[in-house]
Parts: structure tokens; sequence; C-alpha cells
């Protein structure tokens, strides 16, 4: 195994959205929080549910179901926000990320990672960065600079901010 | 190594306050080439800079700088008179050793000015060798400095003209002035003030006797009575070197002292002597010398003994009145403030509800403290505006210049202090302003002279407090503006309607439209379109405001309105549904009720205030939110550039401290929103930003216009 007193690069952590299980590099990750009042930033992509006050700052939440057309995440018990650092045009970035439920701390070696499906996974293949398994069940490992970079927020923002519902 | 690095930087951070001194003292030099304490202030920050530079290892600089000190060493003795050809040759040397000090190491042949700079310098410079080694004069040239350092005493005795109030002079002012060229002590005589109602207050009944230890000469103390020369008694003797000095008058007796002054002869001293009672008793009692004069003479001996005492600790003394900080280090204890800002008022929120009175009163405590500290820490970032204003002499300087005016800068108000980050971030938006002015503004002076205005242009530059704002003014006496140039070219540019009614101030802002540039002709300075909405985005950006005003051939006035600092602002809480806002309370002017089913008003978006018309914007719509508003809402009527707009809300909360949190990278464009601040509760409310709100609309008026 693995030296203990390094930050091991092959330990991940595994949350639900929906049914599906989906991991994050524990590297990227700074912290799990319940979920808390989200202040809505009107006029911005629906999918970035809007900004909470993590010890004075303020960090923009992300709900990860939307981004992946899963549909809103509702409120549970379970529901927990994921706080991650990203990298966005180079500068380090603290977002969170709505997950409907966290589960553990999940170890893979690298040669137990599968390379990305080219197709059948409902997101993006680029978002992916390889599949794991926990017993029989698939865990998709998710590149969270991917999910959040720089293009895919600004792509969100550009074409009429918001403006679709009002058309309706 | 790494401590070296430190002092290296502290060095250069000094070098750069230096140097934009010594710019600023050099564009002064221009405008009065006499002025000795100019030329001294050039002289010594030179010094400065070869001294300072040689200790941390900067020996190109220090090397460099030698031989300007040494020019202005002879400017300072009179063999050099200032010359435009000098003064351009310093400005470059200032250049120069910006050059040196951002490039140590590669000294890159190509760019490197300073041989050339120096043969300018080496041609004042008799009796040199235009190649001469650098630094072949360091061993002749600091003797001579150590001896211009010394500090004399002297002794001056100033008799003003009883009549010297006539010619409008104020003696004690004079002596207010030897104060700050040296230590000083005066005695004022006041035996020759007759009683109470034979006073002519147009009379001056008294003199002095001052003790000065200064480094000037006495042609400079001189120079200080220079006025009334005429009109008073003036005695200037030095009455010891510096070395020497406190020792011996410390030593002398008060009849020598006396007899020295003219008070009295020695014989008188003597036979004053033979007698046995106390000195001063007895030339007192024999009415010789009076009691005052006695006493002066005393407190002479006093002050010579406190001169020598002071002459020790005198220079740490100085040094600690002020310390230098990192700007990080501040803008930790600002965010730190901040925070507990935010806790305080949590905490305040949650003792009320509990209804405790101690806890209450400990609150309140609480309150007053972290008020204070709040603005205390806020006062550590406030910088006085001269700084900024100084640096645009030189761009005025070397603009007018290649533009071929004549320009005088003409600065005010540079003791106006705002927040550091303000002032860093209005920098580029003056230089844009100014550059227009100077560029659009300012005739040539040809054009100027044909039409009867003085051929130079002044643009005057000028900050003042008004309220919780601060209004920086750039005017110029040029051209002044043409609204019908202006609105023709808007009608052309297709950013107005060719109908439209606009008022002449409303025309004057077109040019902060983007795409909007009048010059017909492209300089290198400005008139390519892009500045002024740039300005405007700024100043916006800064939750400032700006206002053009202008009168054809009489020039224009830009006005611009920003608030003191970035880090807190009073802010109106306001609730649409279950969202909270922050509207700024500097730009609301008023709250008032609007009933949902106002009539045709309600359709036409403008609502009727004591007469006048106001637009309003439905925030709930704009921010489409959902559920239905009250049957009764608020409109919070702000004022935006000198227009009304009513913010239609669902509630009015009340005011709220806010600090300041930025919203991020990734909220960085979205348009109407400044920030956000956290709310009691702990949970966040975003902050308006109305001008950016009100752009934001008029972009897109036909799809909300529909709604």
């Amino acid at each position: 195994m693995s030296d203990q007193n390094v930050l091991n690069d092959n330990q991940y952590l595994t949350f639900t959205l929906e049914r599906e299980l989906f991991a994050l590099n524990i590297v990227s990750v700074r912290e799990v929080l319940e979920l808390t009042n989200i202040t809505k930033v009107p006029r911005t992509p629906k999918f970035i549910r809007g900004v909470i006050n993590l010890r004075g700052r303020a960090v923009p939440v992300v709900d990860l179901r939307m981004k992946f057309g899963m549909g809103k995440t509702e409120r549970t018990v379970n529901t927990c926000i994921i706080i991650v650092e990203v990298e966005l045009d180079g500068e380090a970035a603290v977002l969170g990320a709505l997950a409907d439920s966290v589960q553990e701390v999940y170890e893979m070696e690298a040669s137990q990672i599968e390379p990305a499906p080219r197709m059948g996974a409902r997101i993006k293949a680029e978002f992916i960065r390889g599949m794991g398994k926990s017993g029989e069940q698939f865990i998709i490992i998710l590149d969270i600079n991917k999910v959040f970079s720089a293009e895919e927020l600004a792509a969100a923002f550009d074409p009429q901010p918001a403006g679709e519902s009002r058309e309706a | 190594m790494a401590g070296d690095d430190i002092h290296r930087q502290a060095f250069r951070e000094e070098a750069d306050e230096l140097l934009m001194e010594l710019e600023a003292s050099l564009l002064e030099l221009e405008a009065q080439p006499g002025n000795a304490e100019l030329i001294n202030k050039v002289f010594r920050a030179m010094h400065t800079l070869k001294g300072s530079g040689a200790m941390f290892g900067f020996d190109d600089i220090a090397v460099f700088t030698h031989d300007v000190e040494s020019v202005f060493d002879r400017v300072r003795n009179g063999e050099i008179t200032i010359t435009k050809r000098l003064l351009d040759l310093t400005l470059g040397s200032c250049d120069h050793i910006k050059w040196l000090l951002e490039t140590p190491d590669a000294a890159n042949e190509a760019e490197n000015k300073g041989p050339e700079l120096l043969a300018g310098f080496r041609s004042f410079l008799p009796g040199q060798e235009p190649q001469g080694a650098p630094g072949g004069t360091d061993d002749a040239a600091a003797p001579q400095q150590e001896l211009e350092k010394v500090e004399s005493i002297y002794r001056i005795r100033f008799r003003p003209d009883p009549m010297i109030f006539s010619s409008g002079s104020n003696p004690a002012l004079f002596i207010e002035d030897l104060g700050e060229i040296g230590a000083c002590k005066a005695f004022l005589y006041m035996d020759k003030v007759p009683p109470l109602d034979e006073i002519d207050p147009f009379l001056c009944y008294v003199w002095w006797d001052v003790l000065l230890r200064s480094s000037e000469r006495v042609e400079e103390i001189q120079d200080i009575f220079a006025f009334v020369e005429d009109q008073c008694e003036l005695v200037i003797e030095p009455i010891a070197r510096e070395d020497e000095a406190c020792e011996s008058l410390i030593s002398k007796k008060l009849g020598e002292i006396l007899v020295e002054r003219g008070d009295i002869d020695p014989e008188i001293l003597n036979s004053a002597l033979s007698s046995q009672k106390r000195l001063g008793d007895i030339l007192t009692s024999a009415g010789i010398v009076s009691e005052h004069q006695v006493e002066s003479a005393l407190a002479e001996q006093q002050a010579a003994k406190e001169f020598k005492d002071r002459r020790a600790p005198q220079t740490p003394a100085a040094a600690s009145s002020s310390i230098r900080i990192s700007a990080e280090k501040l803008d930790l204890l600002v965010d730190l403030v901040g925070e507990l800002v935010i806790v305080q008022a949590q905490i305040k929120q949650a003792v009320a509800k509990s209804g405790d009175v101690f806890l209450n009163s400990l609150s309140e405590q609480l309150e007053r403290l972290s008020d204070d500290l709040r603005d205390s820490t806020l006062g550590i970032r406030m910088l006085p505006i001269g700084a900024t204003f100084n640096k645009f002499r030189r761009l005025v300087r070397d603009l007018s210049a290649e533009l071929g005016k004549e320009i005088e800068l003409v600065t005010s108000g540079e003791e106006t202090e705002l927040d550091k980050t303000v002032i860093e971030r209005l920098g580029d938006p003056l230089v844009h302003l100014l550059r227009n002015s100077i560029d659009h503004g300012i005739e040539s002076p040809d054009e100027r002279q044909a039409k009867g205005k003085p051929r130079a242009g002044v643009v005057s530059l000028s900050a003042e407090h008004s309220g919780g704002e601060v209004i920086i003014r750039i005017a110029d006496d040029g051209a002044g503006m043409d609204p019908g140039r202006i609105r023709a070219k808007a009608v052309e540019r297709g950013l107005i309607a060719p109908d439209a009614e606009l008022s002449d101030k409303d025309v004057y802002s077109l040019i902060f439209l983007p795409g909007f540039s009048t010059a017909e002709k492209v300089t290198s300075v400005s008139g390519r379109g892009v500045g002024m909405d740039v300005v405007k985005r700024a100043i916006d950006q800064l939750r400032g405001g700006v206002e053009i005003d202008s009168q054809r051939d009489k020039g224009s006035v830009i006005s611009i309105r920003l608030p003191l600092t970035l880090v807190i602002i009073n802010g109106l809480q306001i609730r649409i549904g279950e969202e909270h806002y922050v509207i700024p309370l500097s730009i609301v002017e008023e709250c008032v009720g609007l009933s949902r089913h106002g009539g045709p008003a309600d359709q036409s978006q403008i609502i009727n205030l004591r007469g006048e018309s106001v637009p309003f914007i439905r925030l709930r719509e704009w921010f489409e939110i959902e559920g239905t508003p009250p049957s009764i809402e608020q409109i919070v009527i702000t004022s935006v550039d000198g227009m009304r707009v009513g913010l239609v809300v669902d509630n009015v909360i009340g005011e709220h401290q806010t600090v300041i949190k930025s919203l991020g990278r990734i909220y960085r464009d979205v348009e109407g929103l400044s920030g956000a601040t956290i709310k009691g509760d702990g949970s966040m409310a975003l902050i308006l930003d109305v001008p950016g709100l009100l752009r934001a609309i008029n972009e897109q008026p036909a799809t909300y216009r529909e709604n």
C-alpha cells in the first residue's frame, strides 16, 4: 500500500446524485458542509444556485444535478455542500457543489480505474476522469477542473443570461 | 540573504518615494527657479539616494547620483543657475534611477542612458574631465557636505517697527517661520507695552530675542525677514557652532551674555559685580536692565543646555513618529475588522432577542468599540491624494511639450484623504481625463491668443470632501465642448434618435458612451473613442459618479464623486419575496408607497412624485423572483448621475452597516450587483449596483419593456 505520510492521490470522496455514485479526488475537496441558506443571485444561470457565507466569504454553489441534466437538487437531511478548490484561469477559486448525500472516502489504485466510456453516460465524457468500482456499483470519477472550467461557466453566462424563461 | 532582500526591497520603496518627491520638487523648481528651499530638497533627495543606494549595494545608483548631487550642490551655492536644460537632465536622471532600480543586475547597454546623462551633468562641473571616472570626486565632496550639515546657534534680535501692522505683516509669523528651519526658543519682550487704556491696537509694542539652532546660514535666516527688512531692527549673530556651542554657552556667565548682547557695558558689569548681591537683582534694581531682559538671558543659558540635552535623542524620536507597514498586513487587518463587525451585528441581534438586560449593555459596549475600531482601522488606509496629483505634473509637462501647448497644472486639496484602493484605482481614469483636457480642451497657444486668452492654458485638479463623499474636479480653461457637435456625432453613430430632446448636460454625458469620439484628428494621446466609457465604467466600479459641465470657449469641468471607502458602506436593506438586497444609502433619496393597482401609472412604469415624473423598475420582475408582490409595495427613490429612478421592492427593512464582500470570479460579469454582505443571521444579502443595473436594463430595453 501507499505511504501514509503522503497526502494520497488515490483517495476519493464518493457522493450520490440521484442514484448514481460519483467521486472527487480528495486533493481538491476542502470540506463538506450541511446545506445552509443559499442566496440566489438573480439573472445568472440556474445551475449556479447562488452564494453561501463560508466564514465571511461569498462562495458560489453549483447544483451538480442541474449541471448534469438530472433536475434540481431537493433539500433533504442528507443534502450536503462539498467545498472544492478549482483552478479558474490560473487562479484558485473556491466553489460549493451540491450533492444528494456524501458517502465515504474510498481508496482506488490507478490500476483499478478504467478510462471513461466514449458514450453511454449521461454526462459529457470530458467531465469524467475515469470509472471506478465499489463492489458491483460503478463510480464516476469527475474531473472537477473540467466541470468548473472557465469556458463551462462562461458558456452558461453568455447566451442571454436567464433570458429564456422570460420569453416563455 | 533573505534579510538582505528585505532591506533592498525597503530601499526600493524608499527610493520610489524619494523619486516621486524629487520629481515634484523639480517641476516646482521649473516654476520658481530661485527657490532655495526646493533646491535644497532636490539636493537632499539626491544625497539620500546616494547614501542609501551605496549602503544597500545599489552601487550604480550611488555612482550615478553622485554627479547629479554635485551639480545641485553648486546650484545650492549659487554657482550654477537652474536652466531648463538642467531640469530636463535631472528629470531624465530620475527616469534613469528608476530604470536602475528595476534592472539592477542586467545593465542593458542599449537602454542605459546613464553615460549620456552624466556627460550632460559634467558639463556643469568645471574642472572635471567630461569622461572622468565616475565617483572620482567622492572624497573631495564628502568633507564639504559635512561642513554644510553643522548646526549653529544664532541669537536673533527682532524689533519690529511699531508701524509694522500697517504693512500687513504679522511679526509673530516670522518667529513661526524660524521654528521651521530649526529648533528655536523665542523670548517676548513686553516692557514697551503701555497700560491698557493707552494701547493703540494698530501699533506693535513688543519685540523678540530668539535663540535658534539651525543648519541654515545667516543669509537664509535673513531671507525670512526679507519683506520687513526696512521695518524692523534685525540682528542675527551666530553665537556658537554646534560642537563648541553648548559647552561655552552653558559655562558663560550671565553678565558676559548681557554684555555681549549689548544690554550693558562691561564697566557697569564690573561695578555691579563688585557688590555681593546676585547679579540679576543688582542689575534690575539699578534699572539698567529690565527684569525681563535678565530672565531672557537666563533662559538663553537654559536653552543652550536644553539644546545640548536634546541633541542626542532627537533623531530617533523623529523616526518613530511614523512606521511603514506592508499593504497586505493592512488589508488583513481590515478584513478581520470586517468580520468582527459582522459577528458583532449577529451578537446584537441574538442579544436583542434574548431580552437580557446585562447582555444588552455588554453588547452595546461591544458595538461602540467595534465601531471605533472600524473607523480607526479604515482611517489607517486613508491616504492623501496629493501623491497621485503630483504624479500628474510630469505627465502634464511631457504632454504639453509633445503637443506644443503651454499648460500649467494647478492642484488643490492635496490633503484630501481617500481609501488606498480608491486612490490606486483612480489613477488611470484621471490620466484619461487629464489627457482629454490637455488634448481636446486646451487650444494651441496661437489659437488662445487669437481668442484673447493667455497663451498658457490652465488645467486644475482639485479634491474636496463633501458629505460622505470626495469630489475630484478636473477643470480646464480651454475651448469647452460643443453640444451641437456632440449631438450630431451621437446621431451619426446611432447612439441617440435625431429628435431626442436632451439638455446640454445630457448631451455632454453622451461622450461616456462606448465608441464615442469627436476629435477629428486622432492623436497619440486621445481620440480613439476608447477611454471615456472606460473612465465612466472605472468610476462606476468605485461606486462613484461623473458629471460634465462646459461652456463654449470658457472651458470644461469634469466632477467625479467618490465614496470614501470601498470596504464598508451604509446600506438600506430591502426585501423582495424571500430575498434580501442592500441599496447603498448614499444614492437613496426617499421611500414612497406604491399601490399595486394604481391605474395608468402602473402600466407606464412612471410615478408622479410631487409633480415630477420618476421612472421606476420592478426589481421583482427584473430579478425574476417568484411569488406575488404584496398589495402595497415600496418604491425606493434613488438618484443616479443626477437622474431619479425608483426601485420597486416588497418591503424596506432598514439601514444596515454593510461590509462589502466580493462575489468572486464567477459572478464578476453580473451587471447590477457590486457584491454581497452578511446579514445578522449569517446568510448573505446582495448589494445592488444601481448605475450598473440601469445600464443593464437599458441595454435590453425591448425585452424588458414588453413585460
